[in-house]
């Protein structure tokens, strides 16, 4: 059980991660990575909303008739984003209204459905609340690393601390326009990717054949 | 396995039942906090603006609210008339929420700085020197730049002309182009700056490419590179909020006031 429970908070990390091997969830991995406050925030949010929707759904899984399943798990997420977001506004009023729409957003978050369904709906309350938990981490690292390489030379601060003083206040460091944009994070969620694939080769695709996508292993391609 | 209708239905019911439940006690727990939240951080933002508040200073909710209610008093304006409306009380007034709700506000005709409503009446700040003088006044303004709509305020010295500051404290524009609308050093070039020139007329604006200082070329601030549009949002915004539509008869009356005429 030990190592069992291991495995399911630590696999997503880099055997399984949901972003680098799934490839779920980068529309918001775009949009909150531009500033490492505002992604580790969104990382715990995600974290929180993942593992406490799996834990419901997991409790009442015996319950849930199938032909509503996955209206039902929506509305759980739904519910849990939701007290999120007003959790937020309460305490970390500044760092919401940056977020503004993305904490919402969460809602089509495919990790989290995706964890519910193929996950939840199988396993008892703890694994399931852990899967969760491993599957917020995963995610929360590649934003995180995202967004340290993007705020560093997006605006050459970490953490909101200034490393590289830009030109328009008085330093050296010409800021890479490109980095503060979206299409950055393409970029820079493509590299991990590669990276982690040319570490674990096992994670490299068959070439595409009719069927890959039904094979086990694959079942969280939702998208 | 399967189920029937009726457990079907009554089973979506009590997820919905308690889930409903779950966020509304949430909702309405967390209601005080929140809205305090919003006062503050626009107290603090005119705070700031009005030069009585470190921007990074790490204050307490409590500071900046006695801070606030020392220096500022908040007046309600009628834009029509530009005359105070005094009987209705400022301070929890949300300049944002007067222009957005269709009870206090009105449509507004076609314009350059795509402003949808003009409230009736919207509140300003005025703020208090040490010795009690009336040493600025605080106008709520809002319009489009590139990507999302701008929130700000304009801080106008005593004269009724000279801008004392500027600050945009709710924008979605892109960061490190358009969002430099809240670099310091740029806010930091429209103070001493004219709103208006001789005839009356607004002339501020923002200039492509680097402006003068302020005694050669009172009207023009620098352009923020790379944010053409966001540039032309600023300046469309402030000819609609210190025109006749937005400020304009307020500040003829508040320029009276301040020569020692009667209001």
């Amino acid at each position: 059980m030990a190592t069992k429970t291991r495995e399911v908070v630590l696999d997503p990390l880099f055997n399984n991660n949901p972003i680098a091997l799934q490839v779920l969830g980068i529309c918001s991995a775009l949009a909150v990575t531009t500033k490492m406050e505002t992604a580790l925030v969104m990382a715990v949010a995600v974290t929180a909303v993942t593992a406490f929707s799996n834990a419901a759904v997991s409790a009442i899984r015996n319950y849930i008739p199938a032909s509503i399943r996955i209206i039902v798990q929506l509305t759980i997420i739904a519910s849990l984003v939701i007290v999120t977001d007003q959790i937020l506004r309460a305490y970390l009023y500044d760092v919401s209204k940056q977020l503004s729409v993305f904490v919402g957003l969460i809602i089509t978050n495919c990790i989290v459905m995706g964890r519910a369904e193929a996950f939840a709906m199988q396993n008892p309350v703890r694994i399931s609340f852990l899967d969760g938990v491993g599957n917020g981490l995963g995610y929360g690292l590649i934003l995180i690393v995202v967004a340290f390489v993007r705020e560093l030379f997006g605006s050459g601060k970490i953490y909101g601390v200034t490393v590289l003083t830009p030109v328009t206040e008085g330093g050296w460091y010409i800021p890479n326009g490109l980095m503060v944009l979206a299409p950055a994070a393409f970029f820079l969620i493509g590299c991990f990717i590669w990276a982690v694939r040319s570490w674990k080769t096992e994670q490299v695709e068959e070439e595409f054949h009719v069927g890959a996508l039904l094979e086990p292993g694959h079942e969280g391609h939702i998208r | 396995m399967e189920h029937s209708s009726r457990y079907i239905v009554l089973f979506a019911a009590a997820v919905c039942g308690v889930c409903s439940i779950f966020v509304a006690v949430s909702a309405v727990a967390l209601k005080d906090r929140q809205e305090r939240n919003k006062k503050i951080d626009v107290q603090s933002k005119v705070l700031v603006l009005a030069g009585l508040l470190d921007e990074d200073a790490d204050v307490s909710p409590d500071q900046v609210e006695r801070l606030f209610s020392e220096r500022i008093v908040p007046r309600v304006v009628d834009l029509e008339t530009g005359a105070y409306l005094d009987d209705i009380d400022g301070s929890g007034l949300d300049p944002k929420a007067l222009a957005a709700d269709p009870k206090t506000s009105h449509e507004a005709p076609p314009n350059p700085a795509k402003v949808r409503r003009i409230p009736e009446y919207t509140v300003v700040y005025q703020v208090m020197s040490d010795d009690g003088q009336l040493r600025e006044v605080i106008l709520p303004v809002q319009g489009k730049g590139l990507w999302s709509t701008l929130y700000g305020f304009i801080a106008i010295g005593a004269d009724g002309n000279t801008i004392e500051g500027i600050t945009f404290y709710e924008h979605g524009e892109t960061p490190g182009l358009g969002g430099e609308v809240d670099n310091p050093r740029w806010k930091a070039l429209w103070k001493g700056r004219k709103a208006f020139d001789p005839n009356g007329r607004v002339a501020i604006h923002v200039k492509k490419g680097r402006a003068g200082p302020p005694q050669s070329d009172p009207y023009a601030v620098d352009g923020l590179s790379g944010a053409t549009m966001t540039s032309r949002g600023v300046s469309n915004l402030l000819a609609f909020w210190l025109g006749e539509q937005g400020f304009g008869r307020y500040l003829e009356h508040f320029r009276t006031e301040m020569s020692g005429g009667r209001a």
